[in-house]
Parts: structure tokens; sequence; C-alpha cells
């Protein structure tokens, strides 16, 4: 019985902790080296939160660690959405209540159709859910009104996911994903990274149509170009496995100008 | 209709087995071992003509001057030829009467392979099922019961083997062993003396076979060697797809399966031979399981005559089998596209041979490995041009994938030109599931053994693809199958 069951008595106090993503002193070693040293995170739903941090702060291993990436156990800490354990669920189950991670290096699938693998992963997590699964036809249908809006050829869809794939090709594939299995929990990983300012709109036109108060998300990114598509409700500086600094979107435009080095002392 | 009763029957007296049922009272056996007068023995059961029993006895006395090869790549047991039974005929009896009394577990293999319920209960030989329904199982029992008919008013014959020789003794003398003589090696001169049964295709000139025909073999009794035999000519400008599939029991001890498949295909012929092979493949200790020993050859002895091979092997202990074309015919063309998945302790050493020996010939190869638990696959292939053999064409494409890490993958390609003009390539790869790629699917919903299925499957998908269409969705569900439990 998740928290969701609970009779309506204290209904408000329910529905605000299941809406918010809660990253409380999370400790990630990988390997035997420390990169992830205590962070704490809320994220409420509804808003887009940025970590902006220097290479080497544990960005990406923030991302794999929410997401349940094998090798990036949390050692310490705790990670709640919608009042639901994370860290007690395998990928597929994280999959399953809403998380979904757009890689920076988007992996390619040789020999599966781009189309193959996002109906399977769609109807596996609706399976998951109980909910029915989706037929062919109207799969098609909504792929291709997704694919529409990202401006992205139909056809490229038949070929196998991501192989082959321009750096472009394969953000708005991520986006695509996204935009179909329609998570409530988003983080996204240095998504401007390898794209041009028109495919940047685009990806950003994308994921901005999924802003919802339904969903949260974080915006995984070394530089403020992305946040000016974006725009963040609040922005987290990432240094040396902590935040370090929070703040509104101005923050992001501090970092821009000043860098990261006034936070490193306070780090070390 | 004798096909449709020997399943039914071998099916039932499989499941009478697995109820712990161990007397022989319901199974007709030989005697155990093997010497002439069991090959004797085997040739009256068959009510065979005198020359047939002649040939058997010339083969058993080749095979019993030969010595068991050693040369491939696989470990096991010896088998003790002795020890066998080399005849065995499960006789009519009362099956179980509804679905109920039928091992659950069985039910749910049929139910996993997604073969619907009412062909569950023809091949679990319960008794009032109706006989029709078979058809939609076994393509080849559907061909003798629904389409005989229309089979013989194109001329086509498809039967038993042992039927044929009854039946059509002219057609069996003039191309039986004409592929694989009796000497060719030790199994298949064993294979030779003793052959129970198998199928019997002839497709007369310029026919195209209207439907698929399809075998579907088990291996039924216990301590039983199965030793099929399956002969199939395509006459000039003919045209038949085949195909067979393969599925055993659970046993403790290991089982001996020693088939030989001759195909002829004339001028302009072109026969279509693709396997599903899933026999039992041993425990997780690596106990039990068939070893499959078959000999498979195609006689392209006509002008632009084609034959192509294509295999999904997933089960058997140790397999070791070369699906092979002879040549002759100028313009012919030989294909072979193989899957061979293993998983736990299996070893597979397949492959092919390409033997150009006609002009302008031209053969394809695309092997694809899967390796997974402590299993060991090996490729072993041979392409050889004949000096006389001009304008020959070979592409071969040998591709492995190992997951874990206690697996083996070896790829050992033959080439042998002996004509300057011959253009062949080869390309092979090695390479492991990797992490990022498991993860990645994982992250987008899919369980772990989603994720490995669909993976593999991708891999494997040029293969699949050149299968008949409910092979191919049956063999995507054998891959999910045999890797299951192969990660993590």
């Amino acid at each position: 019985m998740g928290p969701r069951d609970k009779p309506e008595g204290d209904g408000f106090q329910v529905s605000r902790f299941n809406r918010v993503l809660k990253i409380n002193n999370l400790h990630v070693s990988v390997g035997d080296k420390p990169i992830l040293k205590g962070l704490s995170l809320d994220v409420p739903a509804g808003e887009v939160h940025a970590v902006m941090g220097p290479n080497g702060a544990g960005k990406s291993t923030l991302g794999y660690a929410l997401s349940g990436r094998p090798g990036y156990e949390a050692a310490e800490g705790a990670v709640a959405w919608k009042g639901e354990d994370l860290l007690a669920l395998e990928p597929a189950e994280r999959a399953a209540k809403g998380v979904f991670l757009s890689f920076q290096y988007p992996i390619e699938i040789p020999g599966v159709p781009a189309l193959t693998f996002v109906r399977t992963a769609l109807n596996a997590q609706r399976r998951a859910r109980g909910e029915e699964e989706v037929s062919a036809p109207n799969f098609l249908k909504l792929v291709k009104a997704a694919s529409e809006k990202l401006r992205m050829d139909f056809d490229m869809l038949k070929r196998p996911l991501n192989v082959g794939f321009s750096g472009g090709e394969k953000k708005r594939m991520e986006i695509l994903q996204m935009a179909l299995l329609e998570p409530s929990l988003l983080i996204l990983d240095e998504t401007d990274s390898g794209l041009d300012i028109d495919a940047l709109r685009i990806v950003a036109d994308g994921v901005n149509a999924m802003r919802s108060p339904e969903r949260a998300m974080l915006v995984i990114t070394h530089y403020q170009r992305l946040l000016d598509y974006i725009k963040p409700d609040r922005v987290h500086v990432l240094v040396a496995g902590r935040i370090v600094a929070s703040g509104g979107p101005e923050l992001a435009h501090q970092l821009e100008a000043d860098g990261y080095d006034q936070y490193l002392p306070a780090a070390a | 209709m004798v096909a449709v009763k020997e399943t039914i029957d071998a099916v039932a007296a499989l499941e009478k087995y697995e109820h712990g049922f161990t007397s022989d009272i319901d199974t007709e056996y030989a005697p155990r071992g093997l010497n002439a007068d069991i090959v004797r023995f085997i040739s009256e059961k068959k009510g065979e003509p005198e020359w047939m029993l002649e040939w058997r006895l010339a083969a058993f006395e080749r095979w019993q001057a030969m010595e068991e090869p050693t040369w491939a790549s696989v470990k096991y047991t010896p088998v003790d030829y002795q020890d066998l039974f080399y005849y065995a005929a499960p006789k009519k009896k009362e099956g179980p009467k509804s679905l109920d009394e039928v091992d659950p577990d069985l039910l749910a293999v049929y139910a996993k392979l997604g073969i619907p319920l009412k062909e569950q209960e023809v091949l679990a030989g319960v008794e009032g099922a109706p006989r029709y329904a078979v058809d939609a199982v076994f393509d080849s029992v559907s061909v003798v019961t629904t389409f005989k008919k229309e089979l013989q008013k194109v001329g086509v014959i498809f039967m038993p083997i042992s039927e044929a020789l009854r039946e059509h003794p002219e057609l069996v003398r003039q191309y039986l062993g004409s592929v694989v003589p009796v000497s060719d090696n030790y199994f298949a001169a064993l294979n030779s003396a003793v052959f129970s049964d198998g199928s019997f295709v002839y497709i007369p000139p310029g026919v195209r076979c209207p439907m698929e025909l399809s075998t579907y073999f088990r291996i039924n009794a216990s301590q039983t060697g199965q030793f099929e035999r399956t002969l199939i000519i395509a006459d000039k400008g003919s045209y038949c797809s085949y195909l067979e599939g393969c599925t055993a029991p659970m046993r403790d001890e290991n089982q001996l399966h020693a088939a030989v498949v001759e195909l002829v295909a004339l001028d302009d012929a072109e026969i279509k031979y693709s396997t599903v092979q899933n026999w039992y493949p041993g425990d997780a200790e690596g106990k039990g399981g068939i070893y499959n020993f078959v000999t498979k050859r195609a006689d392209c002895r006509g002008d632009r005559s084609k034959v192509s091979w294509t295999q999904v092997e997933t089960g058997s202990a140790v397999t070791w089998k070369y699906p092979s074309c002879l040549l002759k015919g100028e313009e012919s063309s030989g294909e072979f596209y193989s899957i061979a998945i293993t998983n736990g302790h299996q070893q597979a050493d397949t492959g092919t041979k390409m033997v150009h020996l006609g002009k302008n010939s031209k053969s394809r190869i695309i092997a694809k490995a899967v390796s997974a638990g402590k299993s060991d696959s090996t490729y072993r292939g041979l392409v050889s041009v004949h000096p006389k053999a001009t304008g020959v064409r070979n592409f071969t494409q040998c591709d492995s994938l190992l997951i874990g890490k206690e697996c083996g993958s070896h790829t050992v390609p033959y080439i042998e030109a002996r004509n300057g003009s011959a253009q062949l390539e080869h390309e092979a790869t090695t390479t492991r599931l990797s992490d990022d790629q498991l993860f990645y699917a994982q992250q987008r919903g899919l369980s772990q053994e989603e994720a490995v299925a669909l993976l593999v499957n991708g891999f494997v998908r040029d293969v699949l693809q050149e299968l008949p269409m409910e092979f191919a969705v049956e063999a995507q569900k054998l891959v999910a199958i045999s890797l299951e439990g192969s990660v993590g």
C-alpha cells in the first residue's frame, strides 16, 4: 500500500509529499571513488530545476543513480519520487513509475528498429502498471504526431535505433521517446551537447511541451545556453558531489559570467 | 496419417514417461545394443524391400570399421553404442483423457512456444482431440491430412520415408545416399544402418509446392537414439519450402540424435530448408541433454539450382552440424543463414561447407552465434572453389555475441580457392552484450530479460528475416526462452 492509497484524512500532506522528488544526503561511489557526497535536493512537480556544475562534479552520476544504473548504487541516503522509495526499485520499475533519463550519449541498438524499441518499451511500462498495451496502429498514430513535432523523418524510425544517427538525431530520438513514454520525472543529461542552434530550439520546444503541473524536470547541464530555451524555476550548483548553492534563474547567468571557480574552495 | 499417429503416440508416450512410468510395456523396443540382427529387425519392422536391407547392412559394416570423429571443438561423455535402443515404437494406448491430466509443466512449455490450446491437446495426445487440429501445429501433417489431395493434384509426394520405400521405391533408391554417401562420416554411416523414419519429398518438374511442408520431431523414449532420415528432391524448375522443428523432453541422461538430411535440386529448382532446433540442452549443471550429431547436405546438381539453409539452433547439449551445399550446377547458388544460441553448459560446433564446382556458382553465409553462461560456440566453415569453377562468388559474415564472462566463441573459417577468378569475402566480428545497451533498454522500461531478448533479437535479425513468418515468431520467442537467466 503506497502513500497514494492512504485515506483522505491527511490528504494535503500526502499530496504535497507525493509531488516532490526528494533527494536526501545521497552518497554514491563509482568503483572505489566517492562521487556524490551527501547530495540533497527537492524538485516539486510542476517545476523545472537545473543542476549545473563543472566536469567531474557528479552530474551524470546523479542521473544514473536516480535511474538505477548498476554500479551507481547509493551507499547512503534516500531518494523518493511521489512517495515511492526509488532506490529500492529496479531500473525498469523506476521507468514504469515515470522516471526517464535522457542520455548524454544515447546508445546504439543494432538490429532493433527505433519503432520496435519504443513500442516494446512503452508496452513493457504499461504492462508493469497494469494498463492495456497500445496496439500497433494506435502506436503508429502517436509516433507520427510526435515525430512531426520534432521534425523527424518518419523513415528514420524504421532504422535500427540510433545506429548511424547524427548527434542531433540521437538527441531528438531521446525527446521523441520521452514524448511517447510520457514520464513524470524527467532527467535531461547534457541534452544540449552536440546540438546546433536550430536543433537545440526544436529539442527545447519538445521538452517545454512536456511541462505540466504533474511533472518534475531535472535539467543537468554544464552550460547556461540550454537554459535560455528551457527556463528553469530553480538553479542548483553541483560541485564535488554536493549542492553548494541554489537560486533562481539568475544564478545560471552569474555562473556563465563568473565560472565555477568561486565554488571550488567551498567544496574542498 | 502415419506421421500424425506417430507423433501423437510419441508425445503420449513421453507424457506417460514424465509421470514416472518406467516399464517398457507401452513401447515396443528392439533388444538393446547394435548388431546385424538389429539392423534386420528394423528393416523387417518397416516392411522394407530386400535391397534396402542390404543397403543398411553394408552401411553397418562400414560403420563398424570407422572411428568416431574427434576434431570438433566439443567435449562429451562418449556414447556407448551398445547400450542404446535402436528401435522404439510407442504402441497405441490410452492417452490422458483431458488437458487436466496432462503435466502442467509440459503445457507451460507449449504455451511459451505460442502453441495454442487445442493443438496442445493434440500434442499431449488427449483422446478425442480433433485430429484436424494437428494441422495447425505440424504443417507436415496438415499437408498429409488436409492438403493431401491438393498436393497430389500437382504431383507433390510428401510422406514418411518408410512409406515412400514401399510406395515409391524407385525414387528412393535412385536418390538415397546419393548426396551423403553411406561412408561419408561416422554418424552418417550409423544413421544409414539404423534410421527409423523421416520425411520424403518429391516435387515434380515445374511445380511450385503450394504450401510449406513441415515435420516436427520429438525424441520420445528413454535411452533411445533417434536417427531420422530426410530426403527431398526438387525436380527441374520446381520449388519447395520445408520446415523442421525439434523438441525433446528433459532427461538426466544424454540422448543421441544422429540424423541425415539429403536435398537434391535439379536444373532451376529451389529448396528452402528451415530448422528450429530446440532439443533439450541439459540442466543448469550440464547434466543430460541431446547430442545432436547431424549431417545435412544439399546437392545443387542442376544448373541455376538454389538451396538455402536457415537454422535456429537453441537446444541440445552438444551440437555437431554443418548443413552444406555442393554447388555442381552452373550458376547454382547456396545460402546458409544460422543462429546458434548456447547457454548453460551447451556446446555447439556448427557451420557450413560451400563447395563450388560449377561455373559462376555463388554462395552466401551469414552466421550469428550468441553464447551465454558457460557455453561454448564454434563456427566452422569451408568455402572451397574447384580449379574449373570460374566466376565463383562467396560472401561470408560471422558475428559472435558474448553474454557474460564465462562463455566462449570461436570462428574457424577455411577457404580453399583453386581458381583465381573467385571473389571471396569474409567478415567476422565478436562483441560482448554491452552494459550500456542493457541499461539503456532497462531505463526505458524493459526488464533485464526483456532487454537481453530484444538486444539479441536485434543481433540475429538478418537471419530471422530469412525464416518463414510462422517460424520467425516462434524462433523469436525461443531466443528469449533460451537466454533466460543468462545475465546477472
